[in-house]
């Protein structure tokens, strides 16, 4: 069964003809004419590997971690290289990569992309999503600021600006932060699109819309929603009283190996989801990619805040910690900890106090060969391989009380997700927290594909993994921001219940001699796919 | 928030109470504004006023004011002892009502500055004081108006005391001079004894913006002029205005003040801009009121947000210095599909609406039982004691316990007591319009 084409139309499950570019039923734009374009030039910038890869400051091989006790993710503690490749060809783990040659949906040549010169070469421009505001975002909700509001350039939209991304390779060093800028709102965002995506200090009205509508109408900023009226220093119309959108409503970024879109959804007055992409290197030079989503609990104060705090402390500390060497899983353990305490900060000093500020926080690292999950919460991240024919699956087990219900064999799924109470979940981040238990586990996929780290106002509309799959572009790997894209404006489609915030990471897996010889990476391309896992032990 | 630049003036700020959230569709929005001066209140230490304030006393001398003789003698020694808390530098003048208006003190259409010789002639001149004749409000409060216009003081502010119905003019006479006063000086009005019409008195302060209260017992008189006297003397800011602005296509459905009092302001509205309105308040010393705003917005969307009104407070330009903004606050609306959110009542308006039915119910009640409608009356009064003993208004509860026997008050089961004193029946439709504020927990 070959996914390459999709079967039906990702929005409206339309039967779709080959050469189809869109649902002949509900217009949904399926293949965007630059993916052949986009196949020649990947976007997917790796640093020039080192000649000498076995750095002695490189994260130690996962065969060579001890295997942990216990863990609070339910995987096999890893076997010996040898063992491994040997039991993997027997009994494939189940639900991923069961298929036995991954390596030919590898999309490009593993061997070409480990020898782009990334640092200066710049990123191709996809071509801008076809009419995004008339096809995926149909809800009046939307209807005013995406649609009158719209910027006329349609800039906005763009999957990438013509500037080049900043270079990234050892020569920028452990400081260099490839995500967006500090707060400075003037600051040119380098991969951007959307300008800063959150920054909690800044006005909450100083949103690009405002300054593009300035723009057409000197004099003050135009009212988006009624187009007579100035806005006041409030942000609202003088006119009409309509808010005015804010920067948070919808912010995009692309990096050049990860991309990330939030929504403010359809039925929400505001974006309460955050999310910090940023790319990094390792000591040894190799790229690691950070995605950290956050989805801010609304029945406690100030959501939108706690979920931006939560993105970018946790995205920070994995800045600090992965270019210095340390394991990726100890670095995300640490990261939701830094997350942790950064939404407590954010807690009134009263003592008693209620409805302290709190997020959920799922986050991805890919680096080193390894994908590394860690969460709390019920936001989620999914592996889809770049082969649709192997298993996708979903890497997080949610806190919440349908999963506990479920885990506990108390209720069947179905039965569990459709309770009022499904969504309660029952760990984050924030002062009121009994205890943070944070969730990581580490994966080492053996074949490429494409990590979706999102809040559950996307998985919603897609709830399982062969569902996410469905959804997620097959060109996923070398589109990341267009995916993202896609992905939203799936759960826009069904009804964008909730904020939905969406960080595609592609995984592309190590060529073959890229890494230490012997290590069960060169269990190669034949190889039956087993995980690498390793569940943390509670600390 | 603005703040008022003088020092010495209060600080003025505003906080909206509301709930935010409606249901798709929904349109009506309530909010309680709750508007708080601070900072000032050095005025009552004794510090000159500078002619900031002009007070005049119009005292009832009518014929009645003898029966019994108390009350004569009780409004001169009250009014001496208003004069004596008088602050140095605020300009007064002592008017004797009848069926007309005579100067006592200082006459010739003037106002005396009140100082240690001022003073003393004023109680000199109010031993002159003797009742006689018949009783036309209106006239009093005319000469009133008429001093008060001779003076650049900021806070106007004139004290009635009356003990009778207003006999001698006809009701829209004094309709007509209330209309014309309003807004150039506010005034406290007192009703002495039980022979007055209580709706006059209160109509009268609500009309000027002042208090009304009864003084059943003369005795009582001069710890309620000097009292009032001293709010008087507090007031640091006048004409202030409650202004709201509005979108396009949103409707006021009304603004009331319901904390300390209730008063409907809704058609007290003057537009003052492009959908801006101001709603007068008075002048105002340290202390903080809260009022009821309710407008009706166009339904949107769910997920969409919208300013609704917003609420400020302006000071009026007056001698040179421009208006000025004093405080301000925002009055939303966001449409959600969240139930737990749309439903919500805000704790402050579900007690200030309470507070406002109380109002309605006492009055409502009393009507009732002066027609002599037994069951109506039970019925509004249990209502009303039912709201007292909920939202914790323990005074009007207490008053409420003179005119009816509670059998249950959390059920509202009362019965009509069959001899209710006057005084206790007018004392509680005087205050029904007195408020708690919400409940600290």
């Amino acid at each position: 069964m070959s996914m390459h084409r999709l079967s039906g139309c990702p929005s409206c499950a339309e039967p779709l003809e080959e050469g189809d570019r869109f649902c002949g039923l509900c217009g949904y734009a399926l293949t965007p004419s630059s993916a052949a374009v986009s196949t020649d030039h990947p976007t997917l910038p790796i640093p020039p590997a080192p000649p000498a890869p076995p750095a002695p400051a490189a994260p130690p091989a996962p065969s060579a971690r001890p295997a942990p006790p216990s863990g609070g993710y339910a995987i096999p503690a890893p076997a010996p290289a040898a063992s491994r490749a040997a039991s993997g060809a027997g009994e494939p783990a189940p639900g991923w990569g069961s298929v036995a040659a991954a390596a030919p949906t590898l999309v490009g040549d593993p061997a070409d992309w480990a020898a782009t010169p990334a640092p200066h070469r710049p990123e191709p421009e996809p071509e801008p999503w076809p009419s995004p505001a008339g096809v995926s975002y149909p809800g009046p909700g939307h209807e005013k600021p995406y649609g009158t509001g719209t910027p006329p350039e349609g800039t906005s939209w763009d999957g990438a600006e013509p500037t080049p991304p900043a270079p990234q390779g050892p020569a920028d060093g452990s400081d260099t932060r490839h995500d967006r800028p500090g707060g400075d709102p003037g600051t040119p965002a380098g991969a951007t699109s959307w300008g800063p995506g959150e920054a909690p200090h800044e006005s909450p009205y100083d949103s690009p819309y405002d300054s593009t509508a300035a723009a057409a109408a000197p004099g003050g900023k135009t009212c988006v929603a009624c187009r007579a009226g100035h806005v006041d220093t409030d942000g609202y119309c003088e006119h009409c009283g309509h808010a005015q959108p804010r920067e948070r409503d919808h912010v995009e970024e692309e990096l050049g190996s990860v991309a990330a879109v939030s929504d403010r959804g359809l039925r929400h007055h505001r974006n309460e989801d955050a999310f910090a992409v940023s790319a990094t290197a390792l000591p040894d030079g190799s790229a690691a990619t950070v995605a950290v989503v956050c989805d801010g609990v609304s029945s406690a104060s100030r959501p939108d805040d706690a979920s931006a705090a939560a993105a970018a402390a946790a995205n920070e500390a994995l800045l600090e910690a992965l270019p210095r060497g340390a394991h990726p899983q100890e670095a995300m353990h640490e990261a939701i900890l830094a997350a942790a305490a950064a939404v407590d900060a954010l807690a009134p000093e009263v003592a008693g106090a209620q409805n302290a500020p709190a997020c959920t926080l799922v986050g991805a690292v890919v680096s080193g060969g390894l994908l590394t999950i860690g969460w709390v919460g019920d936001s989620r991240a999914y592996w889809v391989p770049d082969d649709r024919a192997a298993l996708p699956r979903r890497l997080t087990e949610d806190d919440s009380w349908a999963a506990q219900m479920v885990a506990a064999g108390l209720m069947g799924e179905a039965e569990a997700y459709a309770d009022v109470r499904a969504h309660a979940i029952t760990g984050w981040l924030g002062a009121d927290a009994y205890e943070l238990e944070p969730h990581t586990a580490i994966f080492k996929p053996d074949h490429p594909g494409v990590v979706v780290v999102c809040t559950d106002g996307l998985w919603n509309y897609a709830e399982s993994a062969r569902e996410m799959a469905q959804v997620l572009p097959v060109d996923a790997a070398v589109r990341p921001l267009h995916s993202a894209q896609v992905l939203v404006g799936h759960a826009l489609d069904g009804g964008g219940h909730d904020n939905i915030t969406v960080a595609v990471v592609p995984f592309a897996t190590q060529p073959e001699g890229e890494r230490e010889p012997g290590a069960a990476q060169e269990t190669g391309t034949a190889a039956p796919a087993e995980p690498e896992v390793e569940a943390r032990p509670q600390v | 928030m603005a703040n008022f630049a003088k020092p010495s003036a209060p600080r003025f700020s505003v906080d909206v109470y509301q709930n935010e959230f409606l249901p798709e569709g929904g349109r009506d929005v309530h909010a309680i504004v709750t508007v708080t001066a601070t900072g000032g209140g050095s005025v009552t230490r004794g510090t000159p006023a500078d002619g900031t304030a002009a007070v005049v006393i119009m005292v009832d001398c009518s014929g009645s004011m003898e029966y019994p003789a108390e009350k004569m003698r009780g409004a001169r020694e009250a009014t001496a002892a208003a004069v004596d808390t008088l602050r140095d530098g605020t300009a007064f003048a002592v008017i004797a009502g009848t069926h007309v208006a005579k100067e006592v003190y200082p006459g010739l259409g003037r106002l005396a500055v009140a100082g240690p010789a001022t003073r003393a002639e004023a109680k000199e001149a109010l031993r002159g004081l003797s009742a006689g004749g018949g009783t036309a409000i209106g006239t009093w409060l005319r000469l009133a108006d008429g001093l008060l216009r001779g003076t650049t003081a900021a806070i106007r502010h004139g004290i009635l005391l009356t003990d009778g119905r207003n006999e001698h003019e006809e009701p829209a006479v004094l309709r007509a001079t209330l209309d014309a006063c309003a807004g150039r000086f506010t005034c406290d009005a007192r009703g002495v004894g039980t022979d007055w019409e209580v709706k006059e008195v209160t109509g009268i302060a609500s009309a000027l913006l002042g208090s009304a209260d009864i003084v059943a017992d003369p005795a009582h008189l001069t710890e309620d002029f000097t009292r009032m006297m001293e709010q008087v003397m507090g007031k640091e800011v006048a004409d202030v205005s409650l202004r709201l602005w509005t979108p396009v296509g949103v409707e006021i459905q009304y603004v009331k003040q319901v904390a300390p009092t209730v008063q409907d302001l809704t058609d007290r509205r003057t537009d003052t801009g492009p959908r801006a309105g101001d709603y007068p308040t008075g002048s105002w010393g340290d202390e903080s009121r809260e009022y009821h705003v309710c407008v009706r917005v166009p339904g949107a969307a769910v997920g969409q947000e919208m300013l609704a009104s917003r609420a400020t407070l302006v000071r009026p330009a007056t001698g040179g210095e421009p208006e000025a903004v004093l405080a301000q606050g925002l009055v939303r609306a966001v449409w959600t599909n969240d139930v737990a959110a749309s439903t919500a009542i805000n704790p402050q308006v579900a007690h200030y609406t309470g507070q406002a039915e109380l109002a309605q119910a006492i009055q409502q009640g009393l009507e009732a039982r002066k027609l002599g409608d037994v069951d109506g009356a039970t019925a509004k009064l249990g209502r009303a004691v039912q709201l007292a003993s909920v939202s914790g208004n323990a005074d009007t509860a207490r008053l409420l316990s003179k005119v009816v026997d509670v059998v249950d008050a959390v059920a509202g089961t009362v019965r009509l007591k069959a001899k209710v004193a006057d005084a206790d029946e007018m004392t509680l439709e005087t205050r029904s319009t007195q408020t708690v504020r919400v409940k600290k927990f």
